[in-house]
């Protein structure tokens, strides 16, 4: 039984019943970060920032949205971003940040994959992280179909079409996903739903995954190196915080994210407000229509390289392909063999095998958007074959690595 | 030891009880999930065979989707008929021939226009070209206008329903699953 | 201490970056759509107006029997459109346009030829081919007697006399003659038959929407589709393919049944605006919105750097 005595303040209150002090020594002022770290380490911090404010401007683009296949195009374009007070700077705001977020997890993906930040205890942060990056395709996704623009009614009708299986012909399936035989009322509807409540739900629980997988094995340092926590964290403590290895999170490592998030939301304000266009596509602010293709229909950016990677196949090799890229990633910790935790610029082969994976996702990219024709067209085929390539002899190089 | 394996049983006696009632909501949740009664009903469409007049191109709506019906003159008949691949692509009521298709282009899916002077449709998107009865004559579609799944009913046509007359075009590779 | 490698990363990053946008922006946009550039409206496969106008003896040849007032209106001049606006469109397939604003709205070389050989001058020849019998609604303007080219001169000048100018002629305006009777922008009501007004009535609003049905009917059948509504047009297309349209449709869509409208340069830049007033009327907000809190965010930029600063003192 908590033994309770007469507050002295209002602090001293709230401590005794819920241990705010505790909570902030372990999750704030004594929870250790490597001093040894560059911009790249506040990625996390930016992501984070980005999610808030993808949170805030969504809440109020909810406010008026009707999730309704006659009045959708119209209430975000004509309600949203005419008519509510400040509804397209929320619109915006929400639009190139839902592409930003995925240029930003990239770049944080790519990080971890060069200092080796998914090896030796550090796999469940990896395997978080990616469950997160499937959470937020969903929602970008989920998200793309409800201004139900001509993009978002024909890229609904193309994705929704991957899972009857090519030959398998699973047209029930389909049916199932869409609650029609074409995207239609009741497609929207639940797209609607998975877009601000579940996939929300679940991207909020896996962001706790993902934070609370780095609380054992610690944040990677930019040379792989292995530190003794407590004893760098008793050298802070003492006063000799020049020669620790380890800083605080708070105040310490938060200074410099925020300096990194500062300059971060320069960027992103100047794309809000002067160059939207790359994240709202042009084709979109037509309104839906069932009987008139668009000339061109790709994905957004951030989902080219894998949407590339089904096309240049016959519809059942490219849909095995698709599906390859989707979970390969998941599979990385297990993948490379080698023993070595260090950057990429120290480990043999895979020094290689990182800025070929780099390259060929761009070029796949590059080529997802372009009309696959002629010299586009071999480029995309040899760029998914690259890909697959490199996956398969990943295991293979960094068995070979020898202990450094 | 006895009462702490009897409390171990129930657990798990409890954990599959549990798991039973899982499962069943995990199955009312599917079904909320499946296309609703009016929507499957909205999904067939008759059409009354009788009303269409010779190579004027009447365009129909099913499921969405563009459907086009072409009542072929005596003359098409008589084309089709020196060439089997175009006769198995047309639909017999009573004494008349008729195109039944999706009038939507097997290349990237544009709507093909059609000129009732050369009797052919041509898609602007990529310049692929169809002859009267769907077939492809000019690349880059890939096959012929697809035929969707329909049943003859006396003078009617009911799309959407799988007749013996569409899976002997199935079977024959006269057309693929639309 | 170690070398400082953060503005090499730095660089590393924003190149690839850059590398990705420019691929999947604008290399991929130049490869999926053709380029056209503007002739800025000068037509110039239009004969050049040799000819001095007069504007009284354009006033009795438009008055004249037999020319324009028999299906068009002149509001200014006082003559009301002989027929209401569905009745038109059901005779001709489009509603023919008032004419009082026409001297400005079009080009004058483009109003002479339009007077001479409508067809050849909308670019719809293809579509209305004389010698397969399928005449152009609008009759040709056959002479009345004199100098043809004179008499159309006169009709040019008489045209631009009583049209409203400059500040005048309203950037509403030029999109309703130039444009309006074949798209609509809902998002500013207006219809192909003028601004639906608030109706007290739910009859009376019923009524209404009838007429623009009926409308839209004839001029689908006239058209081969209905004529997009326009209202977001200036986000889905942008200023320059809309203007590059407008100029020549048959540039994008050969065999287009849209004519060219014939507007002159400056016209054609109201249009433009009126469209921006439509589908983008925030503008001029996001511009000043923007400024504000991009000086705000270099500041807060600023603190941070200087909070950092402050706290990595002891660190190094």
């Amino acid at each position: 039984m908590a033994h309770f005595t007469k507050a002295t303040s209002l602090h001293d209150w709230l401590n005794q019943r819920l241990g705010i002090d505790t909570v902030r020594r372990v999750m704030a002022t004594e929870y250790w970060i490597p001093k040894n770290i560059n911009f790249l380490w506040a990625m996390g911090m930016v992501l984070a920032i980005t999610f808030g404010l993808l949170l805030i401007s969504g809440i109020f683009l909810l406010m008026y949205y009707q999730p309704n296949v006659e009045l959708a195009f119209d209430s975000v374009n004509y309600t949203i971003m005419q008519e509510v007070g400040y509804g397209w700077l929320w619109r915006h705001i929400h639009g190139v940040a839902a592409s930003v977020v995925f240029l930003i997890i990239y770049i944080h993906m790519f990080t971890g994959i060069y200092y080796g930040s998914y090896k030796k205890g550090r796999e469940m942060i990896w395997i978080s992280g990616m469950l997160l990056f499937v959470a937020f395709s969903a929602e970008a996704f989920s998200g793309y179909m409800l201004p139900w623009g001509q993009m978002s009614y024909w890229a609904g009708m193309v994705i929704t079409n991957l899972f009857a299986g090519g030959s398998l012909h699973a047209d029930g399936l389909v049916e199932w996903i869409r609650g029609d035989y074409v995207p239609a009322q009741a497609f929207l509807n639940r797209f609607f739903m998975l877009h601000v409540l579940l996939i929300p739900l679940a991207i909020l629980g896996l962001i706790g995954l993902h934070f609370g997988a780095l609380r054992i094995p610690h944040v990677n340092n930019q040379d792989g190196e292995e530190i003794d926590f407590e004893a760098e964290a008793a050298k802070y403590k003492s006063g000799d915080k020049a020669g620790s290895k380890v800083i605080a999170f708070v105040n310490d490592f938060m200074s410099k994210d925020m300096m990194v998030v500062g300059i971060y939301l320069v960027f992103f304000f100047y794309l809000v407000f002067y160059h939207y266009d790359f994240a709202m596509d042009p084709v979109n602010f037509d309104p839906a229509d069932g009987l008139k293709t668009p000339a061109h229909i790709y994905p957004e950016w951030y989902f080219l390289w894998s949407y590339e990677i089904l096309r240049p196949f016959s519809t059942d090799v490219g849909l095995i392909a698709f599906a390859f890229a989707q979970v390969i990633f998941f599979a990385l910790p297990f993948l490379d063999k080698s023993p070595n935790a260090v950057p990429a610029s120290r480990r043999g082969l895979f020094k290689y095998w990182f800025w070929a994976l780099l390259i060929d996702m761009i070029v796949l990219t590059a080529m997802g958007k372009l009309p696959p024709e002629g010299i586009f067209s071999t480029i995309g085929l040899v760029a998914a074959l690259t890909f697959i390539g490199l996956w398969i002899i990943l295991p293979f190089i960094t068995k070979m690595e020898k202990k450094a | 030891m006895k009462n702490s394996s009897r409390r171990g049983f129930m657990g798990k006696a409890f954990g599959a009880v549990a798991g039973v009632g899982a499962v069943a909501s995990l199955y009312a949740m599917k079904r909320s999930w499946d296309p609703l009664p009016s929507v499957k009903a909205a999904g067939f469409t008759t059409l009354d065979m009788s009303g269409y007049k010779e190579n004027e191109l009447v365009t129909e709506k099913w499921r969405g989707k563009p459907i086009f019906v072409l009542k072929q003159t005596a003359d098409m008949v008589e084309k089709a008929k020196k060439n089997p691949k175009e006769l198995e692509r047309l639909i017999k009521i009573g004494d008349a021939y008729y195109l039944v298709c999706l009038g939507l282009c097997t290349h990237l899916g544009c709507i093909p226009g059609y000129n009732p002077d050369e009797q052919s449709f041509l898609c602007a998107c990529h310049g692929g070209l169809y002859d009267f009865t769907g077939e492809v004559t000019k690349a880059p579609p890939p096959r012929g206008l697809d035929i969707p799944p329909f049943k003859i009913d006396g003078n009617k046509l009911v799309l959407g329903e799988e007749g013996p007359e569409y899976k002997k075009m199935l079977e024959a590779g006269t057309t693929l699953r639309a | 201490m170690k070398k400082n490698k953060e503005p090499l990363i730095l660089a590393i990053v924003v190149f690839f970056t850059l590398v990705t946008y420019y691929l999947v922006e604008p290399f991929a946009h130049s490869q999926m759509h053709k380029h056209i550039e503007s002739e800025g409206f000068t037509y110039k496969d239009l004969p050049e107006l040799t000819k001095q106008g007069d504007v009284a003896r354009g006033k009795d040849l438009v008055m004249g029997a037999g020319a324009c007032t028999g299906c068009h209106g002149i509001e200014v001049a006082g003559i009301p459109a002989p027929m209401d606006p569905v009745t038109a469109a059901q005779s001709y397939g489009v509603n023919p346009p008032d004419l009082s604003d026409a001297g400005s709205v079009f080009d004058p070389k483009f109003l002479a030829e339009l007077i001479k050989n409508p067809a050849h001058a909308l670019m719809v020849e293809h579509k209305f081919d004389v010698n397969k019998g399928q005449m152009h609604p609008m009759t040709q303007f056959y002479g009345a007697g004199g100098d043809l080219d004179q008499e159309v001169a006169d009709m040019v000048a008489y045209f631009q006399s009583i049209a409203k100018k400059g500040e005048e002629l309203t950037p509403a305006i030029a999109f309703e003659v130039a444009c309006g009777r074949c798209h609509a922008t809902r998002y500013n009501k207006w219809t192909q038959i003028g601004y639906k007004p608030t109706f007290k009535k739910k009859q009376d609003e019923l009524a209404f929407d009838t007429k623009v049905l009926d409308y839209q009917d004839a001029l689908t059948k006239y058209m081969g589709t209905l004529p997009p509504d326009l209202s977001m047009y200036i986000r889905s297309r942008g200023e320059h393919y809309i203007s590059t349209f407008v100029e020549n449709p048959q540039n994008y869509l050969k065999g287009t049944a849209m004519p060219r409208v014939g507007v002159s340069a400056e016209s054609a830049e109201k249009v433009i605006e009126h469209l921006e007033n439509v589908g983008d009327p925030v503008r001029h907000d996001r511009a000043e919105v923007g400024r504000n809190v991009m000086i705000y965010i270099i500041i807060f930029a600023i603190f941070a750097l200087l909070w950092k600063k402050e706290v990595w003192k002891d660190l190094h």
